[in-house]
């Protein structure tokens, strides 16, 4: 057996057990977002929404489903490695993987490739509800899953790094809480930046979420409040920065080996 | 002869200052079964943890079957299994799934994992248990899913870090009896044991380690060699007769049934028992006051520094 086909065993093992984990718990895991989604949907959509109108040319709802999807897949793929990692170095099974001949890339690949799933198929679940409540257009299906798949990445290697410096299970929803959420919420999921002023709307272009979020609504719908092109750019160089730091925090061991 | 493990110059300080190893040196002969002891503390678990590299070293080398670990670690772990310690498996995974896994992250397709697993779980009488997760496991169960685990890939070297610990004496003797047979099929064995009589019962040679250093580094049979004197108890059918003096055998009165005497090894025993019975005494149960082994390490420990009275008070409770 060659090492690349080791390698690749080794990869499809950690990731069979990353989804067989998430959907084992599926009421932890897949349930939750789609539970609060269809609240969003049902509170901005139909009993906000109608009193606010179109925005940016499309109804409210329209206009807030791409963000509430993103919204999911980027809490999700973050919130499945942090917690399967964490849970891995607390339990101390994290050893069955150390002391393995497999690489680190091999196990980096692992578990984020179980967060992107993870984050894939939440997307997926809370597209379907979505369209219960209105129709969605897909202006551009490769900037769509493009930007899907590179910001499921990213918060996975995000949800990774967390994971090697938290020490507890407290250290695991800091990020989240104080973080991703206000950048979520900020980042023009609910609102056009052209409603705020131009002091505000300048701020808000400093949020990455912004970009993220406007590039996913650019593939649905062909709207967006800022160049998409600049998005791809930005993510792109974020998952690299986090992938090259989750490799240097891998090999050099540090907060995983004594 | 090939070396399975080769250890030079290894050191350990950790990030507090505190040196764990001091430069030891190791070897370990292919197909031996290999003790290394040493009180809580000594640096037995750190040594392990660099070979498997759960801890990263300080100085020195290490090498598994000429794989030097800064040079080609993957190449060194597939050569290895470990035992750890303490539990270290997902608790709410399933048995067949721990083990399969491991055969995984080792490269092997599933289909031999599967395979693999069955062979070693039916082994360690775990088959049974192969759909429940691994917390509803006794101690003893889960000891030998750690074994299971680490045999899956069929490594040339195993490491068990304690593995009969908290385990019951009819079990412990079946593992026993198991790791002789992996041992006689090709596996070289290396062994860290609270128990000095299973290191006495089970492994060639022997590595005794203190304040990370070793200070000891020979064949059991070498070792206990060394031992030249043996202590006995004797339990006696009527009382001892006060003021008995048992001096000319090194001897003195436990309690009104028991005596406990010093030998000379090789020295006879028909003599004592001649004159105990001249003395009034009959003797009904004779036994080692303590294992061979124990009596060596104690004794080892001290010459070297550490409190005797920890390392008997250690010994006394089974444990070293």
């Amino acid at each position: 057996m060659n090492s690349w086909q080791a390698e690749w065993n080794a990869y499809y093992t950690l990731v069979r057990r990353e989804v067989r984990r998430f959907i084992r718990i599926w009421l932890q895991t897949l349930l939750p977002p789609a539970i609060t989604m269809t609240l969003y949907f049902v509170i901005f959509g139909r009993l906000i929404g109608s009193r606010i109108g179109e925005m940016g040319g499309y109804t409210y709802i329209q206009f807030v489903v791409p963000g509430l999807i993103m919204m999911a897949v980027v809490t999700n793929s973050f919130a499945n490695v942090v917690s399967s990692f964490f849970g891995a170095k607390f339990q101390r099974f994290i050893e069955e993987i150390q002391v393995s001949p497999v690489s680190n890339h091999t196990i980096l690949l692992g578990f984020v490739t179980g967060g992107v799933i993870r984050g894939l198929l939440v997307g997926a679940i809370v597209t379907v509800v979505a369209l219960f409540f209105t129709d969605l257009p897909m202006h551009n299906p490769l900037v769509t899953l493009s930007i899907l798949v590179l910001t499921a990445l990213l918060f996975s290697l995000g949800g990774f790094i967390n994971a090697v410096f938290a020490n507890n299970f407290d250290d695991i929803s800091i990020v989240p809480t104080f973080v991703l959420a206000p950048l979520t919420y900020l980042g023009g999921v609910f609102y056009s930046i052209d409603l705020l002023s131009e002091f505000w709307a300048g701020v808000s272009k400093l949020n990455p979420m912004l970009y993220i979020v406007n590039a996913f609504r650019y593939g649905i719908l062909g709207h967006s409040d800022v160049d998409v092109g600049v998005a791809f750019v930005m993510v792109g160089l974020f998952t690299v920065a986090a992938y090259a730091y989750s490799m240097y925090l891998l090999i050099t061991g540090k907060r995983l080996r004594q | 002869m090939t070396t399975a493990l080769a250890i030079k110059g290894l050191t350990k300080v950790y990030n507090n200052g505190f040196a764990a190893l001091k430069g030891i040196d190791l070897t370990v002969g292919q197909g031996d079964f290999f003790a290394l002891l040493g009180p809580n503390g000594a640096g037995k678990s750190t040594t392990i943890g660099i070979i498997c590299s759960l801890v990263r070293k300080s100085g020195g080398t290490v090498s598994v079957f000429g794989y030097d670990i800064d040079v080609d670690f993957p190449g060194a772990k597939r050569q290895l299994g470990v035992v750890p310690q303490e539990f270290n498996f997902h608790q709410f995974e399933k048995v067949i799934d721990i083990v399969t896994n491991q055969a995984g992250y080792y490269g092997l397709p599933r289909r031999l994992g599967l395979e693999r697993a069955e062979k070693y779980l039916r082994q360690l009488g775990l088959w049974d248990k192969r759909n429940n997760a691994a917390r509803m496991l006794s101690g003893g169960m889960k000891r030998r899913l750690m074994i299971a685990r680490a045999l899956v890939h069929e490594p040339r070297l195993l490491i068990l870090d304690e593995p009969t610990a908290g385990v019951d004496i009819e079990l412990r003797r079946s593992m026993w009896e198991f790791l002789r047979e992996i041992n006689q099929q090709g596996t070289t064995i290396i062994l860290t044991t609270h128990y000095l009589e299973e290191a006495e019962s089970l492994c060639r040679n022997i590595a005794i380690i203190d304040h990370g250093e070793i200070i000891e580094n020979t064949s059991m049979k070498a070792l206990l060699k060394t031992l030249h004197k043996e202590h006995f108890i004797l339990d006696t059918r009527e009382e001892v007769p006060a003021g008995l003096d048992l001096s000319p055998f090194d001897g003195h009165i436990i309690d009104p049934h028991s005596i406990q005497v010093e030998i000379e090894k090789g020295e006879s025993l028909n003599e004592l028992f001649s004159w105990l019975s001249g003395q009034g005494v009959t003797v009904t149960s004779m036994r080692n006051k303590a294992n061979r082994l124990e009596e060596l390490f104690v004794t080892l420990l001290a010459e070297k520094g550490t409190s005797p009275a920890a390392v008997a008070a250690r010994a006394a409770g089974g444990q070293a």
